[in-house]
């Protein structure tokens, strides 16, 4: 290693590359190292033998993928998969869900206040979502409620609005368990949408078995002013097939999913591939991130990963994966609004009854102002996402929809998440209370590309 | 089902506005902002022409007209009624001009109130009249239930004693719709309101207010002074009901929030259309796909607003929806109001920064509209006054622990 480049405190530690060390610098640099020393012994003695465990909890821990198990090819490829028709509203402006869409918000709300809610902070802090957690998300049919009828799944029709719905009910419970139970859903929903027979016919039975496979929508990369619509991450034809290279970030459940869609560039245009957790080349390092923390976030390194000409999931000139684009980020804004209203739904009773100066603080204008913006902002939030949901359902266009509630919903969202740790004060700012998690996790909002899907 | 797209049978209402707003407001905007006072007599010609249109059915609510709760029984299902029609094409009309929208003959705030309150022979008795609305007072804005205006039942007249301010229309309106109290000892319970006819001796417009904006509305200051009326003027019942309260009176204001959230909706929609038609020309293009942090600061701002003014005008249509629906929609209409209101400003605002030294100019609209748009944040309840509400709805505290 070049030493001037060492000697330099840049690029690491959250240092900016301009800075410099002068001479005391370094010997406090050297000093440091030293009172270190230990511990890079111990790291040092641990063979990559030993590392079989994968933790979700340490940055830069790199693994091999799961193994997945044998998806049994079936169906044709050349044949399109099955589709389920758009909604279609009466052109009347309505705010009412249907009756099954209430009835499955009624079963999830449900799950998000005693499952998901009571879980949250040791999932938070393990960066892990318990199993039993998981399976009761199995129960209520998480995973194939983009999935057609037909395929075994329970949509009859476009799901958008009823994913939306659910997705926020979820995340009232909790944003990172609500990530780590739509997860595998959003995997499933794409097969539905965009999968040819073939790809339906493979994979779709195991998500709509006892035993669903952890599947991961993998679209963000770790960069600086990152756009989704140009990853970097390439594919090229190579024979029958595919050659994939790049690394993704905010990869659900890296390490144990058996089936990713990762997005990619082909012939400069990004495309969606199916590739299988046992594809040669994969590696998948813990990514544990500022929140979501209970979805344990990893980022998936792809190296000369060789997949079939059948990974191709729906069209190469960039439409499916841009339609993917958008319904992925209308989930996170689902996510938002659940989160959000978690934040109003705490803060509402806390400020009545913490007493300053001989009377509840909720009797200020100060403190009473800021709850009323946030019930204001979270409804606008909401209406938002409702219109792109309800849009996107109906099969019309709905990509300003979209982008105007994400705009909404990542910065509105975050206002509330920032006034919700302020209105407890330093109360807010400690682990006794949820605040400072939703806080965390709704800073995702504006950020998150993929991962899960309506 | 879940839909939030502009109602499909009031699409032709809008589009039949906005063409008036377009073709009949606009080409006169610019003029009577500068002639401040001078009466628009375009209008009477439009005003004559919606009469026409209304009588053909074609365009209910094309103006600040009632936005009733109809008590008949109505057919099962959801309603898109005359409350969205209203805001919907209020909305369009203030795309066109603010200020002449408020100018509209027999569309005035006081139409809404009689429309809002008033009882079935008094709705027929006034059917036709331009009512301007007289609430404030020199020492009462946003307190009014504060006010201190008097109504004292004389034989079969009410004798009004007081001075409002702010009247919007009233130097022009045809009645005014006045708030008075019977007995200032028994509090808000005892303001009602009382339609008086330009002409009633007692009665007269002191002057009218210079403006930062909405110049072409005519603001005016009204004195009674022993101004004798008809006791069946008092609109809705005479009753002091000291339970009910202030309700009765607060009742038009859950009608008119919306409308006025709808002002403020059209007027910066005026803005953003023209400014990003500026940006456009010269080169910035508004990406709806790409993120925010990778185009141009103009391009980024314009997504914040627009995404605001969508927000805005959502919650606007859910409070008006839930009018025609029946819900109580208080919380919704201030909701609406207070979002709109500020969103309201800052993009209009925000827009003249955009546009530079064309959107300060006079030359264009820009600066207009963000003159025009500052009173949506203040009348018909401040955005204090509607976050006070939010706040006490949500919290479930009373007005005298939050006050």
């Amino acid at each position: 290693m070049d030493l001037t480049k060492s000697l330099r405190p840049g690029g690491k530690h959250g240092v900016s590359s301009q800075e410099s060390r002068d001479p005391i610098g370094l010997a406090v640099a050297a000093l440091n190292k030293l009172a270190q020393s230990d511990l890079i012994d111990r790291i040092g003695l641990r063979r990559p033998a030993e590392q079989a465990v994968f933790t979700a909890t340490r940055n830069g821990f790199k693994t091999a993928t799961a193994a997945s198990r044998t998806f049994a090819r079936a169906g044709s490829r050349a044949t399109p998969g099955v589709r389920v028709p758009a909604a279609a509203p009466k052109g009347v402006f309505d705010l009412t869900p249907t009756e099954d869409e209430q009835m499955l918000v009624d079963v999830v709300s449900e799950y998000a206040a005693e499952v998901l809610r009571p879980a949250a902070t040791e999932a938070d802090d393990a960066c892990a979502a318990p199993e039993p957690v998981l399976k009761a998300s199995l129960e209520i049919g998480l995973p194939i409620l983009g999935v057609p009828e037909s395929l075994g799944g329970i949509s009859e029709e476009r799901s958008a609005m009823a994913g939306t719905l659910v997705a926020e009910a979820l995340a009232k419970g909790d944003m990172g368990l609500a990530v780590a139970a739509l997860a595998p859903g959003a995997v499933a929903t794409a097969l539905g949408l965009w999968g040819s027979e073939e790809q339906q016919q493979t994979y779709l039975p195991a998500f709509a078995g006892d035993e669903v496979p952890a599947a991961a929508l993998a679209l963000t990369e770790p960069a600086v002013l990152f756009d989704v619509l140009s990853p970097s991450t390439t594919a090229r034809r190579s024979g029958e097939g595919f050659v994939l290279d790049g690394v993704k970030s905010a990869v659900v459940r890296g390490a144990e999913a058996e089936l990713f869609v990762v997005g990619a560039s082909l012939e400069g245009k990004p495309a969606l591939f199916l590739v299988e957790s046992s594809a040669d080349g994969l590696a998948v390092e813990a990514d544990p991130s500022m929140g979501v923390r209970a979805a344990s976030l990893t980022r998936l390194s792809l190296s000369g990963v060789s997949v079939p000409a059948g990974a191709l999931l729906g069209s190469a000139d960039g439409t499916t994966y841009t339609e993917c684009v958008r319904l992925s980020r209308l989930a996170w804004c689902a996510l938002a609004v659940g989160t959000g209203q978690a934040v109003l739904d705490y803060v509402t009773p806390y400020v009545k009854e913490r007493e300053a100066f001989g009377e509840p603080i909720a009797h200020r204008q100060s403190v009473a102002f800021m709850v009323a913006n946030i019930a204001i902002e979270l409804q606008a939030m909401r209406l938002l996402t409702y219109k792109a949901a309800a849009r996107a359902a109906a099969g019309k266009d709905f990509t300003r929809e979209v982008a105007l509630a994400r705009r909404s919903c990542s910065d509105r969202g975050m206002q509330i998440g920032l006034d919700g740790v302020q209105l407890l004060g330093g109360h807010g700012f400690v682990k006794e209370h949820p605040v400072e998690r939703w806080y965390r996790d709704l800073r995702a909002v504006g950020v998150m590309e993929g991962s899960v899907l309506v | 089902m879940i839909n939030l797209d502009d109602p499909k049978k009031l699409r032709p209402l809008a589009s039949q506005a906005h063409q008036v707003a377009m073709n009949m407001l606009r080409p006169i905007s610019r003029k009577y902002d500068r002639a401040e006072h001078e009466y628009p007599q375009e209008l009477d010609m439009l005003a004559a022409m919606i009469d026409g249109l209304s009588e053909s059915g074609a365009s209910s609510g094309a103006g600040a007209s009632g936005v009733r709760r109809d008590e008949k029984e109505e057919k099962a299902g959801v309603k898109n009624g005359t409350n969205l029609a209203s805001v919907m094409s209020i909305q369009e009309m203030c795309w066109g001009d603010v200020g002449l929208l408020l100018s509209m003959p027999r569309q005035g705030l006081g139409n809404s109130a009689i429309a809002s309150v008033a009882d079935d022979e008094q709705l027929e008795r006034f059917d036709g009249v331009w009512a301007g609305m007289a609430i404030t007072e020199p020492g009462t804005g946003s307190d009014s239930a504060n006010i201190k205006t008097t109504a004292v039942l004389d034989g079969d007249e009410y004798v009004l004693n007081g001075e409002k301010i702010y009247v919007t229309a009233g130097g022009r309106a045809d009645h005014i719709v006045v708030w008075a109290t019977l007995d200032r000892d028994l509090g808000r319970a005892a303001i009602k309101s009382f339609v008086v006819p330009k002409g009633t001796p007692g009665m007269r417009v002191d002057r009218l207010e210079h403006k930062l904006g909405i110049r072409a509305s005519d603001t005016a200051t009204i004195i009674f002074e022993n101004c004798r009326v008809p006791k069946e003027n008092l609109l809705g019942s005479s009753e002091v009901d000291v339970k009910q309260g202030f309700a009765g009176a607060m009742a038009t204001f859950d009608n008119t929030r919306p409308l006025v959230a709808a002002m403020a909706i059209g007027c910066a929609k005026a803005s953003l259309d023209l400014t990003r038609d500026l940006l456009e020309q010269a080169g910035v293009v508004i990406d709806y796909d790409r993120p925010a942090v990778t185009q141009s600061a103009a391009a980024a701002k314009f997504l914040q607003m627009e995404a605001d003014w969508e927000g805005a005008r959502l919650l606007t249509l859910q409070a008006a929806w839930m009018a025609d629906n029946r819900e109580p929609n208080s919380l919704e209409a201030s909701m609406a109001k207070a979002k709109a209101g500020r969103v309201g400003s800052d993009i209009t605002l925000s827009c003249v920064e955009l546009a530079g030294s064309i959107g300060y100019s006079e030359a264009e609209l820009l600066e207009k509209w963000s003159r025009d748009s500052k009173i949506l944040d203040i009348f018909e309840g401040t955005q204090q006054i509607q976050q006070l509400i939010v706040a006490r709805r949500v919290l479930g505290l009373s007005s005298a622990e939050l006050k």
